[in-house]
Order: C-alpha cells, then sequence, then structure tokens
C-alpha cells in the first residue's frame, strides 16, 4: 500500500529531486522489506481495492441495504486497520515501539480481534 | 539507611504474600461496603420499584418478544416500540443474570433482580476504579480509589437499591471501557482495544452518555498526537476500538446509523482518519530520506485534513450529518434549552449545579482534586494526560447540569486517592535521607548551631543502626523527617478520612435512601413519619378504576403510574414525543372548556396531579406547572403564552393576585379545589409557597374530585363524560346546583378520604 499510494497523488509535481526520491522509496521498500511484510501489504491492497469498489458503488449505483453496506464497509476498513496494526507490530522498522509484545501475541491478538469484529459485522448485514 | 521509627523484619516474599492477600482483602471488603452502604431505602422501607416492565417482558417472554414489544398502554393512544425507543443495555443484563441465576437453579424474582443490581454494579465499579488507577499509579492508590468511589454520595445518588435506572450500569462500564483503552494504548495490544470496543459497545447499548466516551477517546489520542507521541501503539488501539466499537454501537436499534450520521460522532471518525493518514506518513517517510518529501508528505497530511474537513462541512449543510442535536447546544449555552427545548430544561436534574452540592456529593475529594490533576501534570505519561483531559472535560460539564455530578466523580475519586496517597506514602516513608554536610557548613552562625544538631543526631543516627535500628525512632525527635512532624500531617488525613466515612453514610442515608414514592419526615420530638402518599393513589387507581381507564398526569409519574398503577398514561418518564407532552401540558394549563376536548379526544378518564401544598412537599405540579406552559407554549404559541400565568408585577402567584389566566388553568383548579375547606373559615396557607388562597371557592364543571390521598399529595380526577342530556357540562352542573344548593359538591366525591 505504501508504494501504490504514493506516485498516484505526486505525479503533477514535476520536480527531479522528488522522481528520484520516489525512486529511492520503492528500491528501499524492495530492499528492506521482509517478505511476511509484503505479504500483509498485499492483502492491505486488496482491502483498499475492495473498500474503494464498494464506495463508488455505493455512490454510484445505490446505498439501499444502507446496513449492509456499512456492515460490509466497517469490516472491510476494520480487516484493513487490524492488518495494519498487525504490520506494525512485525515490520522490522516499528517493531521498536513494542518491546513487550511477541510476534506469536500479536497474531494472536489479531485475530481475536478480527473474530469478534466479523460477528459485528455479519450480525449488521442484515 | 537512617529510618524514622523501627520496621519489624520480614522477608520480602512475606511481604509479597502479605500484600497480596491484603490487597484482595481489601477490595472484597470494599465491594461490599459499596453494596452495603446502598441498602438503606430497601431495608427502611422495602423495596420498591417501578418501570421494570420491559425487563419482566425479557425475563418472561424472551429476548424476541421484548426487541418487538409494542406497549399499547404507553403514551396513548399512540403506543410506543419499546425495543426501539430505548437503551436495552440495563434490562438485558438483568435479563441475563436472572438467566445465568435460574441455570444454576437459583430461583430468584426479576424484581429482586432489578432492585439489587444497582448495587452489585457499584461493586464492580470499585473494582475497574481500582484497575483503572493502578494503570496510572500505584496499586495502595488504587485501593485509596476504589474505596472513595465505593462510598462517594456523588455516586450512590444514582445507585441505591432500587433505583433501576441506565446510569446503575453505566458508571461501571464507564470506568471499565476507560482501563482497557488505557491498558491497550500502553501496550499497544489490538485484543485490549477490542475489548474496549465490546465494553463500549455494552455501554452504548446501555446509557445515552455514551457520547462522552465517543468523545473522550479520539480526543485523547488527538492529544497525544499533537503533543508528537504518536506511536503505533496509539494507532493500533485506537483503530481496533473505532472500527469494532462503531460497528457494536450500530448493533442497538435506538442508536442505529447515528454514529455515521450525526455530528457527535464525527470527531471519532475524524481523528480515526487521521491517525491512518500519520501512520501512513510515518512508515513511508522512514523509507525515504529526501527533505523536500518530507515537506511534501506533511502538505499531504494537511491537505487531506482540510479536505476532509470540506466534506465533513458539505455534508452536514446538505444535510445527511445531523448537526448537533439540541441536548449538545445545551451543554455549550446553558441559556439554549430554556428557549428552544424547555423540556430537557424542565427537567431538574439539568439545571446548572449549585456549588454546594460539589461539596455535598464529594466532601473533601473536591478538595484533593486539584492537586492530583497537577500530580498527573508533573508525571505526564500517556495515561495522565487522559486523566488531565477527562477532569477538565468532566468538570465543565457537572458545572452545566447535575446530572453530569455523575460523570465527574469517578476523575475526582482518582485524582483524589492520587494525591492522598501521595501524601501518605511522603509522610509514612520511613527512611531519612542522609543530610550532605557541605551544604549545611557553609551557612553562617545560625548554620553552625544547626550544624551541630545536625551532627549529633547524625552520631545518635549512627549509633541507631549500629544497634539494628531498635532505638532508630527515639533518635530522631524534631525536624521535618521527626515522628511529631509525621503525626502532625498524617493525623489531620486520618481524620479527614473518617469524616469523609461519616460524611458519606449520613447523605447517604438522609439524602439519597427516600424511594421517590416514600417521602419520610420528621416530627419535633425526633420520630419519624412515613407519607406514602404515592402508593396510596397508585394502590386505588389499581383497585378502583377499570383496566383500560386512561389516566393523564404530567410526564414525571408516568412510570410510576404504569409500574404501580398499571393503568394506560398518556406520557411517561420517557420523553421522546415533544408534542405529546405539550399536549398534556396545554390540558392542564388552559381553562376547562378548552381542556374538556382535549381529554375527551385522548379517552382521559382521569387527571392525576401532585399537590404539596398542605404538607409543604415542594416537588409538585403547581411548582412545575411553569414548564408546562413554556412546553406547550412552544408548540402552540398562540393560545398558551407564559407572561398571561403571572401578575401584572411579573411575580408567579397563586393567591388572591394570582392573574385570570392562572386561577382558570385547570391544573390551579385541581390543586387549590376545596383548599381552603380544610382549614374552616380560617386562612388557607399554602405552605410551599407560603401564600394565602382566596376562600372563593373553585367551580368545576368537566370533572370531578375521585380522590384525595391522605395528606393530599396526590389527587385525582374524574372526567365527566357528556352529559346524557346533551347539555353543555357547565350548565348541567349549574342545573344541578340550583335543584340541590345545600349538598352541592360533597355529594359528587364519593370516595374521598380526608
Amino acid at each position: 500500500m505504501a508504494v501504490t499510494k504514493t506516485p498516484a497523488k505526486s505525479t503533477d509535481t514535476s520536480a527531479s529531486a522528488l522522481q528520484s526520491s520516489i525512486s529511492t522509496l520503492v528500491q528501499n521498500y524492495r530492499a528492506t522489506t521482509l517478505t511476511r511484510t509484503k505479504l500483509i501489504d498485499c492483502f492491505l491492497l486488496v482491502l483498499v481495492v475492495s473498500g474503494v469498489l464498494q464506495f463508488a458503488y455505493r455512490i454510484l449505483v445505490t446505498s439501499y441495504p444502507f446496513n449492509a453496506f456499512l456492515g460490509s464497509f466497517g469490516g472491510t476498513v476494520g480487516q484493513f486497520v487490524l492488518l495494519a496494526g498487525l504490520r506494525a507490530q512485525t515490520a522490522p522498522d516499528t517493531i521498536g515501539d513494542f518491546k513487550g509484545t511477541s510476534q506469536e501475541r500479536a497474531f494472536a491478538e489479531f485475530c481475536a480481534a478480527s473474530i469478534v469484529l466479523h460477528l459485528f459485522m455479519y450480525n449488521f448485514l442484515g | 539507611m537512617a529510618v524514622a521509627y523501627p520496621i519489624p523484619h520480614v522477608s520480602k516474599q512475606t511481604v509479597t504474600n502479605t500484600s497480596a492477600l491484603l490487597k484482595f482483602t481489601i477490595l472484597a471488603v470494599i465491594s461490599a461496603a459499596a453494596i452495603a452502604s446502598r441498602l438503606f431505602a430497601v431495608i427502611r422501607h422495602e423495596s420498591i420499584i417501578h418501570e421494570f416492565r420491559a425487563t419482566k417482558v425479557l425475563a418472561k417472554d424472551g429476548f424476541y418478544e421484548f426487541w418487538n414489544w409494542f406497549d399499547p398502554t404507553a403514551w396513548y393512544p399512540l403506543g410506543r416500540v419499546v425495543g426501539g425507543t430505548v437503551y436495552p443495555g440495563l434490562m438485558v443484563t438483568s435479563g441475563i443474570i436472572y438467566n445465568v441465576l435460574h441455570w444454576l437453579n437459583f430461583p430468584v424474582d426479576i424484581r429482586n433482580v432489578c432492585v439489587m443490581l444497582a448495587p452489585a454494579f457499584s461493586g464492580l465499579t470499585a473494582i475497574a476504579t481500582y484497575l483503572f488507577t493502578c494503570e496510572m499509579a500505584d496499586e495502595s492508590t488504587g485501593l485509596l480509589a476504589a474505596a472513595f468511589i465505593g462510598i462517594v454520595p456523588g455516586y450512590i445518588s444514582r445507585s441505591v437499591a432500587g433505583s433501576y435506572d441506565n446510569e446503575a450500569i453505566a458508571i461501571f462500564l464507564l470506568m471499565y471501557t476507560f482501563y482497557l483503552w488505557i491498558r491497550a494504548v500502553k501496550q499497544g495490544s489490538a485484543f485490549y482495544g477490542m475489548l474496549a470496543a465490546v465494553f463500549y459497545g455494552w455501554m452504548v447499548a446501555a446509557w445515552g452518555g455514551y457520547v462522552f466516551i465517543t468523545n473522550m477517546i479520539p480526543l485523547h489520542a488527538f492529544v497525544l498526537v499533537l503533543m508528537g507521541r504518536f506511536n503505533h501503539k496509539i494507532y493500533i488501539s485506537y483503530s481496533s476500538w473505532y472500527v469494532i466499537g462503531t460497528l457494536a454501537s450500530m448493533q442497538v436499534p435506538f442508536v442505529g446509523f447515528l454514529p455515521v450520521r450525526t455530528s457527535e460522532h464525527m470527531a471519532a471518525l475524524g481523528v480515526f482518519g487521521l491517525l491512518q493518514l500519520v501512520a501512513f506518513v510515518e512508515t513511508v517517510r522512514k523509507l525515504v530520506p529526501g527533505k523536500q518529501f518530507q515537506l511534501l508528505l506533511r502538505a499531504f497530511v494537511i491537505a487531506s485534513f482540510v479536505i476532509a474537513f470540506a466534506v465533513l462541512v458539505v455534508l452536514t449543510s446538505s444535510g445527511w450529518i445531523a448537526p448537533w442535536t439540541g441536548r449538545f447546544y445545551s451543554l455549550w449555552d446553558t441559556g439554549y434549552a430554556k428557549i428552544h427545548i424547555p423540556i430537557i430544561a424542565s427537567v431538574s436534574e439539568h439545571q446548572p449545579t449549585a456549588w454546594p452540592s460539589f461539596f455535598f456529593d464529594l466532601e473533601m475529594l473536591i478538595f484533593l482534586f486539584p492537586a492530583g490533576v497537577y500530580l498527573c501534570f508533573r508525571e505526564l505519561r500517556d495515561e495522565h494526560v487522559f486523566i488531565i483531559i477527562y477532569a477538565v472535560l468532566s468538570s465543565y460539564f457537572a458545572g452545566v447540569m447535575v446530572r453530569l455530578m455523575l460523570v465527574i466523580t469517578p476523575v475526582v475519586c482518582v485524582t483524589a486517592a492520587m494525591a492522598f496517597s501521595k501524601l501518605l506514602t511522603t509522610y509514612l516513608d520511613p527512611t531519612v535521607p542522609e543530610i550532605d554536610d557541605d551544604s549545611a557548613s557553609v551557612t553562617g552562625d545560625l548554620a553552625a548551631e544547626v550544624d551541630a544538631t545536625i551532627n549529633k543526631t547524625k552520631t545518635k543516627k549512627s549509633a541507631a543502626v549500629d544497634t539494628k535500628k531498635t532505638v532508630g525512632a527515639a533518635a530522631i525527635k524534631r525536624g521535618i523527617y521527626s515522628l511529631d512532624t509525621r503525626f502532625l500531617v498524617v493525623l489531620p488525613l486520618i481524620g479527614s478520612l473518617i469524616m469523609f466515612v461519616y460524611h458519606c453514610t449520613w447523605v447517604t442515608s438522609n439524602a439519597y435512601s427516600s424511594p421517590s414514592v416514600v417521602l419520610a419526615s420528621r416530627g419535633a420530638d425526633g420520630s419519624q413519619h412515613i407519607i406514602d402518599d404515592f402508593r396510596e393513589a397508585y394502590y386505588w387507581l389499581r383497585q378502583n378504576t377499570k383496566q383500560d381507564a386512561v389516566v393523564m398526569s404530567w410526564w414525571d409519574y408516568g412510570y410510576q403510574i404504569a409500574g404501580m398503577a398499571d393503568r394506560p398514561t398518556l406520557v411517561d418518564n420517557n420523553t421522546w414525543n415533544n408534542t405529546h407532552i405539550a399536549t398534556v401540558g396545554k390540558a392542564m394549563a388552559s381553562n376547562e372548556a378548552v381542556a374538556y376536548p382535549i381529554l375527551r379526544q385522548h379517552d382521559v378518564d382521569y387527571i392525576l396531579v401532585i399537590f404539596g401544598g398542605l404538607l409543604g412537599y415542594s416537588g409538585d405540579d403547581i411548582n412545575k406547572f411553569l414548564w408546562m406552559v413554556r412546553i406547550s407554549q412552544g408548540v402552540w404559541p398562540d393560545e398558551i403564552q407564559e407572561s398571561n400565568y403571572f401578575t401584572n408585577r411579573g411575580e408567579y402567584k397563586v393567591d388572591a393576585q394570582a392573574s385570570q389566566t392562572m386561577k382558570d388553568s385547570l391544573m390551579y383548579k385541581m390543586s387549590y379545589y376545596r383548599f381552603p375547606e380544610l382549614f374552616g373559615g380560617g386562612q388557607a396557607v399554602d405552605r410551599v409557597r407560603n401564600q394565602v388562597i382566596p376562600n372563593t371557592p373553585i367551580q368545576l364543571d368537566t370533572i370531578e374530585e375521585a380522590f384525595t390521598s391522605e395528606n393530599w399529595i396526590v389527587r385525582i380526577y374524574q372526567v365527566k363524560k357528556e352529559d346524557d342530556l346533551g347539555r353543555e357540562l357547565p350548565a348541567a352542573s349549574a342545573f344541578n346546583a340550583g335543584q340541590r344548593l345545600k349538598k352541592s359538591k360533597s355529594a359528587k366525591s364519593t370516595n374521598k378520604k380526608r
């Protein structure tokens, strides 16, 4: 997700320094990110696409079962932020914030929170 | 290390074991005390409870019946969809407890569950406060805070046994949600964030005051970000709390889509978006060092913030997002409610708090409160920021509305405990620091003298240390570290604690423990009189009227009539329909000719008014009458005008000077009907307002007196049906009066009691 969003927003600025910093961003990302973090990023990307599609549907087509839209959109956003949290807890650059939390515990917490999220979500889908 | 008093030798293991046991025991005792001090009402009177019919339905017919329950007797003739217009948390909680107890083969009555719910939950509140305070400071502070919240009158006022109210469980949920949130922030844990969200969902189901949490937690996160303390712990805890909590809160039908459609919830959404941005930028920034890029990122954050705000404004102005509701305007502008929504201002709980009630409800804690907040500033960890925000917000709210004293009480207990415990630990700490000789010797003559004493004590002290600290106490006689100073501070502290307990017990027993339907008064000789007019009247209604007889009264008594007399009511304490309440107000405020058609249209059979003039009971309907006028004026400004009810000099009077509109109003007539007769020709004094009621008999044409309770507090009138001969009712009663001049009115009121 970190890679995809940045170029999109900065295309209008044509400073060469910016070009180079974007390329360093991509390079650094490729070089320093762990494979499992990349995996999480892929999942995040899927969730972003899904969320954007749902929102586009809500604006362009209909919002009729509003609770269903809210449930699924909330579920998507929720899964995204929980996953982003897991990424922060496991990625090497941010792991310094979490001294007392082991990787296994982070994953277990992620699972528990996701289950509860989905319970509420399904109940709300109607 | 020098000590001021000898410490017994015990091994470290024993100390930890004993303190663990003590902590557990003390906490258990505190919970027990919290429960016990709320039982005055039940022991003195009996377990009186009203307004739990919904819970009865839930316990008897199950959850789905309750969810779909349509109550035809409330809000007659509209009826009320209870499942959709109520915060179901309280009923569901007691229903669950009831079912669990039955599953365990405890055959308790649902009524007893309801009566004991509030005390039981205040026991839990003490534990939640302990946990919360332990996150802020050490465990002894936690115990103090738990003890404070257990008996503080500000909380007891809403949680005595028998007060089956949303607030009964809400404060526990509030404290526990806050505790989980602090834990989540400290550990950066999605699990605790999720738990906080679940408890938040429960809170939403239980109390409208959940909006306080909805804004409190985002504010905390926002302030932390502004202080430059953003880290991914905050991101995880806030995101998991917000997403799960919002989905959970939308499960409550009464709340529904409000979390995405009203301004009260937008702060939480905004902070959620902000945190996403900040987290994203942080992540990217770690990958790219370029300075220009960093600048661009910052611009990106600001731009998206502005865009989001613009979208919010557009959505609000286009009406998709509802603006702040009147209840919230009335929090910012205390005069707002009186003008625009009199129904909110009419509730005595919504009045601004008077200064004495802070002391009355919190006693010495209110003095320690600022000291505790100051201590929070000294440490200023993330959780202390939370306490500071909570303290500032809640002191404002508590000043605006009496009812919100309840919200400030927990934070006052926590901060006061911090201040108190700081004092105690400082003055009980036995260690005496070594005094630096160099600094002492540089000063002049006086210092030499001091020096000598210090040296003396030092030698004594070292001697004391040598003799295994047995005479350590005797070594230091004077000075800041000596025992006399310690006693000077600690003894008053203990004294104030004892005073606090006395005060709390006294307030609880005298002010907060009489159920609102039973009044207790003391005679000149100290004997107690129980004034039970309300139940007498409700029982009369239950026994002497038809099952479907509609009773009209002011909305304060709706739940009581429904619960204790089991009769349909026009309006009740759930004030969701302003127009209907205004209709009742109009009927009460108009003269008989106007009121009668309203009464007939609503099938009213009986009218119930509360009259305190004989006994001096100030919470009666004449004192509330101006609110009825104001509320109905809000709906019918042409027909009802407040100024008509004042005398020419702008006074609100009920004596001979009262305005004609006032004297003609149904409420006035019903309150003072036959009142002067009680005084047998003497001056009829209204003891609430200290005014003399004119002796001219009041003529009632369209209604007749049906019942008046022993102390005249409750008066019930029956609405006459249309005359059989088709005459106007005033004409009919004039004809009757002409026929039998002597017997006139007393013959009509058959069931009267004096």
